[in-house]
């Protein structure tokens, strides 16, 4: 027990002595975890940020510039006036993600477009091609807003209103295209509208489902419900936390395992070999202290996100302790597996760096595991970095109890089992 | 103390040990010399455990030892050939965690650190890190790590590599000191001028057999004869016996 012990506590005390290498470990991924978390929302309470567009007006109508005035108002969007070059110039550029360009006759064309098909104004748009999801965002601003503004101008009091009216009837009289019961009944809707309208403005009441004389509305409301635990809202940095501390603990089972192989060339694994140890103790102690240190480690990286990034264990803690756990012995069996594995010390790094970065991707570490396809989530049920994730995440936002954790910390045992197997049956004793 | 007997080992189709013998008693340094690939280091990673003989067997105070016969190790010192400390750990933790390994328990440890310090000229550095110390010093805390445990029998795998004349110089009386103590030592080097001056035998090996195992006395008489051309010299007969072809080309 002693020499197991005296292992343990060399291998400890080497890790903590080398200060500036423990700061980097554990500042790289508060770092990188406070980017990913910022790029996802951040802490509770903070507003995503806005979507910077242009907005070309080159018909300059009322109409337009009511539009304009609607998407300016719009809180999901910062957009701003340039010049039709400069708009295309900065989307270029990258520095904002679309330019809508209202053409000329804007005003005039759109309303009458209600009521008279193939003729409808052209509105371009430039996109980013880097940010595809620009472009529905662009379309959905641009049908919210113009379509309220169009439809107030088509069917809302005023000049506006009656003149497109009059001449929306009249050129369904003249028409000569349109079949003649279509004609009577399309009349008749527009007469109504008229009625209506003109009822309106002599008695002052809004007209229903017109939108008070606002135009058309968009026919239903939405109220947002973060479903987490219930208690605290979601927290961007949660997420990050749990992806970036699993990728830079992951990291250090490689040290562990690179460790092995540089005693090895160093001749200090001969040495701790021709002792009176067993083979038993010379690579437990090693899983025991490579835990130990990646457990610390995960500690340290959720001690900064808590205090520093309103991260919280809205679950149980018990079971967020046990995940931090098992994903330390995974980790060090991983480190085995790598010093197994391993020749020599620099290729095992590369190779064990490459399959750190696999395991960690499609573990969900980087991204949330729901934007990949469905067969890739099914399959990463088989990489342990899933579970890790996962379970933390469960443990943290999801605020999930014991229960939650339980199967995330048995498949994190079973694969350091697997992972221990395969490096027992592999290491090379003889040098 | 120390008696291997018909030592075999094969890597694959590469027979590197074919049937060594040798003996080192208590009081005694054996020179174990051969060119490169010769059979020697195999031959140490037998004698110490590290590797599983083929065929034969090796005996501590006449008890087998073997990679799980922990007495028996017990009583092994191994120098690798390598400066085999943990640079950025203290000369004295070097010590106490061989200690530990070795079993040796508070407060004996404490006396057998201090003392193995001593004796290879360390006790002033013990809290530095060997990471700052010269290549003489590394050396000297290296065999010192294999006699925190007190061993009887201590083997030195080249152990005065890349040492200067005055590190090499202190090390062999450390290690005549540890033969005037009763330790039986077996010492594989190239240099012959080493073997010359510690050992009291000297076995020769090549191809992975014993082509020579006598005193030093006597195996300087071979160098007597004729073909050789520069007088009596250990490497003159070293080079007799095992022939003056290149060995690390094949």
């Amino acid at each position: 027990m002693n020499a197991f012990l005296a292992l343990v506590r060399t291998d400890l005390r080497l890790y903590l002595s080398n200060r500036r290498a423990l700061l980097i470990t554990v500042a790289a991924p508060i770092l990188i975890a406070a980017f990913f978390g910022a790029m996802m929302g951040g802490a509770p309470g903070k507003r995503p940020a806005r979507v910077p567009l242009a907005v070309v007006d080159l018909d300059r109508s009322a109409l337009t510039e009511r539009i304009v005035a609607d998407m300016k108002a719009d809180e999901s969007f910062d957009v701003r006036e340039p010049a039709l070059p400069a708009a295309i110039e900065q989307v270029r550029a990258g520095k904002i993600r679309g330019a809508i360009v209202l053409p000329e006759g804007f005003g005039e064309r759109a309303p009458r477009a209600m009521f008279r098909p193939g003729d409808k104004p052209e509105i371009e748009i430039h996109v980013d091609p880097s940010q595809a999801v620009a472009l529905a965002l662009v379309k959905g601003l641009l049908a919210q807003h113009v379509m309220r503004e169009v439809s107030k101008a088509a069917f809302g009091q005023g000049v506006d209103g009656a003149k497109m009216l009059d001449q929306a009837r009249k050129e369904l009289r003249e028409s000569t295209r349109i079949d003649e019961t279509d004609r009577r009944d399309y009349l008749a809707l527009l007469d109504q509208v008229a009625r209506l309208r003109d009822r309106q403005a002599a008695s002052g009441k809004a007209i229903p489902g017109l939108g008070g004389g606002n135009g058309l509305e968009m026919p239903f409301t939405t109220k947002e419900h973060e479903v987490t635990s219930g208690e605290a809202p979601y927290n961007g940095y949660a997420h990050s936390f749990a992806g970036m501390g699993v990728q830079f603990i992951l990291f250090s089972g490689i040290d562990l395992g690179v460790g092995v192989l540089l005693m090895r060339r160093m001749g200090l694994w001969k040495r701790l070999r021709a002792a009176p140890v067993s083979r038993r103790l010379l690579l437990g102690s090693r899983i025991a202290s490579g835990a130990a240190i990646a457990f610390l480690l995960m500690l340290g990286i959720y001690a900064a996100g808590i205090a520093i990034f309103h991260v919280r264990i809205e679950g149980s803690w018990l079971g967020f302790f046990l995940i931090v756990a098992a994903f330390a012995i995974l980790t060090s069996s991983f480190g085995l597996l790598i010093a197994s594995l391993g020749r020599t010390p620099e290729a095992t790094r590369g190779l064990a760096i490459l399959a750190t970065l696999l395991l960690v991707m499609l573990g969900g570490a980087w991204v949330p595991t729901f934007v990949f396809p469905q067969w890739v989530q099914s399959a990463t049920l088989f990489v342990p970095t899933r579970w890790a994730v996962d379970g933390l995440e469960a443990m943290t936002w999801r605020g999930l109890g014991l229960a939650a954790a339980l199967p995330a910390v048995a498949a994190m045992l079973t694969f350091s089992v697997a992972f221990g197997a395969i490096a027992v049956a592999c290491f090379r004793w003889e040098e | 103390m120390l008696e291997a007997t018909d030592l075999a080992k094969s890597y694959g189709p590469l027979a590197a040990v074919s049937g060594i013998s040798l003996t080192v008693r208590g009081g005694q340094i054996v020179g174990l010399l051969g060119p490169n690939g010769a059979g020697k280091t195999t031959t140490v990673s037998m004698l110490c455990g590290l590797a599983t003989p083929d065929r034969g067997s090796v005996r501590v105070a006449g008890k087998p030892l073997s990679e799980t016969a922990q007495e028996a190790k017990r009583r092994v010192g191994l120098v690798p050939q390598e400066i085999a400390l943990y640079e950025e750990m203290g000369a004295e933790a070097n010590l106490r965690l061989m200690g530990a390994l070795y079993g040796v328990d508070e407060p004996l440890l404490s006396r057998r650190v201090a003392a193995a310090l001593e004796l290879v000229g360390l006790s002033d550095r013990a809290r530095d890190k060997p990471a700052r110390f010269s290549g003489g010093m590394k050396r000297r805390l290296n065999i010192a790590c294999a006699l925190v445990h007190d061993p009887d029998v201590l083997l030195l795998d080249e152990p005065t590599v890349g040492v200067d004349p005055q590190s090499r110089n202190a090390i062999f009386e450390n290690l005549e000191t540890l033969r005037d103590r009763g330790k039986a030592l077996l010492y594989t080097t190239h240099y012959m001028e080493e073997a010359e001056r510690l050992c009291d035998h000297i076995v020769i090996v090549d191809h992975g057999r014993v082509i020579a195992s006598d005193t030093r006395e006597n195996l300087l008489k071979l160098g007597t004869a004729p073909a050789v051309p520069k007088g009596p010299s250990l490497e003159s007969v070293f080079l007799k016996l095992t022939g003056r072809d290149l060995r690390d080309s094949a």
